[in-house]
């Protein structure tokens, strides 16, 4: 793969056997992914159906976000619509006509399902396809499922993309689809650098706008920039796509691996390779060798959360040299995480699922230099002694590919960084 | 079902999330999904707790779904005791586990644990959080708390802080000094710092402080029956309510009132010559009934406001703050709708806004100043230092808390003064707040205003039919900008009551000495 990182390990974790744990999940719904999901779809309004619960966790997720004219809202169910579901559909009918008349600048309308609206088997499907009817061409209206019962955290965008696929029109074009919501400017990064080596045409799920539509079928190729997108993945292999494989674009090695996988199914040259991705390798390297000082040698323990942990272990142990302890997943999907698996040298714990008590626990007993966690557990875990980052950060923030791996080093550097300069005590 | 984006209050199981978390010795196991810990992070990040809230939540999934979940949930809650060794157990159920019935009550005496299990029974879909909170309390109250022999020397119990209350934290510390200076001991503080064993010695108190009566009310009126409690009514929120306050106790208590106001500043700030451009500043408050209804009293009886519009968006409150607001002379909003709030504000166009966190982005958006006077407040209302809302302190708190977004009156008079300098042009904004200074536009020819004059005289003819006349605008664009909206409006408003088409520089004058005060 490159001189400078330890040729793949002998053995991966592909054949670990996987800590299995049921129990408490100290983590986030599906529905949490509406907040970066609206922002990457202009055209787009998320209207949950839900309980004030669903209402009061996207508050408390967006944040100061809430007041900038967001494209979000919740359908509270009252007392009334649970006693009767006939008129659940009408309410809902009701709601949208008010929202659409209040938004005309929205051309898609996704009802997102909760737990109480699947508990009480609300057909938001029915509702979607009637309301497309009702309001086609202006609105397209689809419906997914970010419901806690169903979704973990990122799998709320997994369960929006995967409900754009069935409506995507046909096409023989051979074309390569982007899966995955990335910040604007990493999009443009990875589709200039496949551009530059001559591959396209380049597509992108999901579209900024419902206008930049574009066919699907059996010439499509995929690429998943994420690793939550199993779902998706499974939607578009049903409309005929063949899926990349590759290890996900984390750090120096994995951009430089994906994007390889993507150039060979195009048939890029080694040399064309070589002379796009040489100088902002170099960058990359450069940045994630300074960034990564303090990381060095020091122990990480992931508590699951986005099913990014994996990839980032991969990244933190072969490119900044950390020893794993643990690495928690949410869930883990075989195919899709493979490549990284493979990269990932034997030793840690892989854990899928949580007991949020028993890996406290562990985690406390192995005293990890850094815990990946979420913000439940940051500051508690911080009152132990323990170092943490809070995780949900990965997911916001820009980190994918060359340009932005010296930030993601950052982001795991910077609470080691601050608890040495941090001196509060007494001088004597 | 109901539209909503924003909503200033949670479910109600995170109220009694609040009353678990300020309590210790005390274990919440909530039958939720999976996702529903999203809760958790209100106290660790918002509140910076250093522990995790004492909840077990569990976190069934779709898989569980069916006879699996009441399994669930008796795991849960032996893992819970068996870990955390609680005194006393509450039990209830998130809005989802409303409605798959699986009576979480019910199947937690089934377990026979040696310890007290509290079954809570609050309805997602009709209440919220603040009820969430009192219920919860009241509940535990009425399980524990049972009559016993009073303490020999006079106390009372602190009632209704619970953790993310607005300064519950120093108003607790602002209380317990206040009446020590009288010679009452603090028997219990409940919710926040109270343990299970605590509730049981509620009754050995000879009165109670209802410190907050969303959160506390309704036990207070249990204890009142129950165990012979009398409670205040008063709520210590400026230096009258104190005084009132102190006087209540005083009578409560057979024990003469003492104030010890060495370190009270607030009045005296107040009458300075400095706060005189205090003076009739219209003031929109809104909140929770019980701050906006003490905020109401502190911003009309002692900084010299004027009071132009209050709200709650707390519907348990409605009655006492229509009461309050009848006082005042204006309509009281009870609506926890954002929009409408924002509508209300708009309307009103108040120079100075009171409210929640919510009220302070609506202030953003509308260019008026706002202090944050209830929750639901952010991260940076639960600050490091000490600054309580009740009592000698909270006094001194709220004056400068308020004062710090007016432009203060030296500096009003000297930017009135100097409006013409380049430094202080409209656009250069305020010096410290972060607003980057504008440089001013070239000067505009005369003929050039005098045509900017007649397409705002053709824009307005359509709207209002009221013109302004090109001499008059001119003469407006004089006034400093933070008065300009309002003598616009006055004059517009002055010239429509008397049938006048055209606004000229004396119609502007005359509406100025109409409205003069």
């Amino acid at each position: 793969m490159t001189d400078r990182f330890a040729p793949p390990p002998s053995r991966g974790c592909s054949d670990t056997p996987v800590l299995k744990q049921r129990g408490q999940h100290e983590v986030f719904c599906g529905l949490t992914g509406i907040i970066w999901l609206h922002r990457k779809m202009q055209d787009a309004f998320f209207l949950v159906v839900g309980s004030r619960t669903c209402a009061h966790l996207l508050q408390s997720a967006a944040g100061v976000m809430i007041f900038a004219e967001p494209r979000f809202a919740t359908a509270i169910l009252e007392e009334t619509d649970l006693a009767g579901l006939a008129d659940a559909q009408d309410e809902l009918d009701r709601v949208v006509g008010q929202l659409l008349e209040r938004r005309s600048d929205i051309r898609q309308l996704f009802l997102v399902g909760s737990c109480p609206s699947e508990v009480i088997k609300l057909d938001l499907s029915r509702a979607a396809a009637r309301m497309t009817e009702k309001f086609a061409p202006r609105v397209r209206v689809l419906n997914y499922s970010g419901s806690g019962i169903e979704t973990t955290f990122t799998q709320g965008e997994d369960a929006c993309l995967a409900s754009m696929v069935p409506v995507l029109p046909q096409s023989a074009a051979r074309e390569l689809l982007l899966v995955g919501a990335l910040p604007d400017v990493v999009e443009q990064q990875a589709v200039g650098l496949l551009e530059a080596m001559g591959v396209g045409p380049i597509r992108v799920l999901p579209a900024a706008s419902v206008n930049d539509s574009y066919g699907i079928g059996e010439n499509t190729v995929f690429a998943l920039t994420q690793p939550f997108l199993t779902d998706t993945h499974a939607a578009l292999e049903r409309r005929g796509a063949r899926h990349i494989a590759a290890p996900f674009p984390f750090g120096e090695e994995g951009t430089t691996a994906w994007l390889r996988a993507v150039a060979s199914e195009f048939g890029v040259s080694q040399e064309l390779f070589d002379t796009v991705t040489e100088a902002p390798r170099a960058r990359a390297r450069k940045a994630v060798a300074q960034a990564s000082q303090s990381l060095n040698g020091k122990s990480v323990f992931f508590f699951p959360d986005s099913q990014l942990e994996i990839p980032l272990a991969r990244f933190l142990t072969r490119e900044c040299g950390m020893t794993a302890i643990e690495v928690g997943v949410p869930f883990l999907h075989r195919a899709v995480m493979a490549p990284d698996l493979d990269l990932l040298a034997q030793g840690p714990v892989i854990a899928e699922g949580q007991d949020v008590d028993k890996q406290l626990d562990r985690c406390r007993a192995a005293r990890p230099d850094l815990s990946i966690c979420g913000l439940g557990l940051a500051n508690p875990l911080e009152a132990e002694g323990l170092t943490t980052k809070w995780s949900i950060e990965l997911v916001f923030t820009p980190v994918h590919f060359y340009e932005q791996a010296g930030d993601l080093a950052g982001l795991f550097s910077r609470p080691l960084r601050r608890r040495n300069l941090l001196k509060l005590e007494a001088a004597e | 079902m109901k539209l909503t984006v924003w909503t200033y209050e949670g479910p109600p199981h995170v109220g009694a999330m609040r009353v678990a978390t300020g309590m210790t010795g005390l274990h919440y196991v909530l039958h939720a999904p999976q996702g529903d810990t999203y809760a958790d992070l209100l106290f660790t990040m918002i509140e910076r707790r250093n522990h995790r809230p004492p909840v077990t939540y569990t976190t069934f999934q779709a898989r569980d779904l069916g006879s699996d979940t009441a399994h669930l949930f008796k795991t849960a809650c032996l893992d819970a005791y068996e870990r955390f060794k609680p005194e006393a157990m509450i039990i209830g159920a998130s809005c989802t586990a409303e409605l798959i019935q699986d009576d979480p009550g019910g199947m937690s005496e089934t377990l026979g644990l040696p310890i007290p299990m509290i079954p809570l029974d609050l309805p997602s879909y009709q209440r919220k959080e603040n009820f969430g909170a009192d219920e919860t309390f009241f509940q535990i109250c009425r399980h524990l708390a049972r009559p016993v022999e009073k303490t020999a020397r006079v106390s009372c119990n602190l009632i209704g802080p619970t953790a993310l209350g607005f300064r519950h934290r120093d108003d607790i510390t602002e209380l317990t000094g206040l009446l020590m200076e009288m010679g009452i001991e603090v028997n219990v503080t409940a919710p926040m710092t109270a343990s299970p064993s605590d509730i049981k010695r509620l009754g050995a108190a000879h009165f109670n402080v209802l410190m907050y009566p969303e959160t506390g009310e309704s036990a207070c009126r249990w204890m009142e029956r129950e165990l012979g409690l009398p409670f205040t009514k008063i709520v210590p929120i400026g230096i009258g309510a104190t005084r009132d306050f102190i006087a209540e106790v005083s009578k409560l208590a057979g024990i003469a009132p003492v104030l010890d106001e060495s370190r009270l500043r607030m009045p005296w700030y107040s009458a300075s010559v400095d706060s005189t451009y205090l003076t009739g500043k219209r003031v929109f408050l809104f909140g929770d009934g019980t701050h906006v209804a003490a905020c109401a009293r502190i911003a009309r009886d002692e900084m010299g406001f004027d009071v132009i519009g209050m709200g709650c968006y707390n519907r348990e409150q409605a009655r006492m703050l229509r009461a309050v607001a009848k006082d005042f002379g204006v309509e009281a909003l009870i609506s926890d709708d954002y929009l409408e709030v924002e509508r209300t504000i708009e309307a009103l166009a108040p120079e100075l806004i009171l409210g929640t966190q919510m009220e302070r982005h609506i202030g953003k958006r509308l260019g008026i100043p706002c202090a944050v006077i209830s929750a639901p407040v952010h991260v940076q209302d639960f600050p490091a230092r000490y600054s309580p809302q009740m009592g000698i302190e909270g006094a001194n708190v709220i004056f400068d808390t308020w004062v710090h977004p007016l432009v203060m009156g030296l500096e009003e008079h000297l930017l009135h003064m100097f409006r013409d300098d380049f430094e202080f042009h409209d656009a250069a904004g305020a010096s410290h707040h972060g607003g980057k200074a504008v440089a001013r536009p070239p000067e505009v020819s005369a003929e050039a205003e005098v045509a900017e004059g007649r397409i705002f005289e053709e824009e307005k003819r359509g709207a209002f039919e009221i013109v302004w006349l090109p001499a008059a605008e001119k003469e407006l664009k004089k006034i400093p900008f933070f008065v300009r909206g309002k003598a616009r409006r006055n004059t517009e408003h002055y010239a429509t009551e008397r049938g006048v088409a055209e606004i000229s520089v004396d119609t502007l004058y005359e509406a100025k000495a109409h409205y003069a005060r």
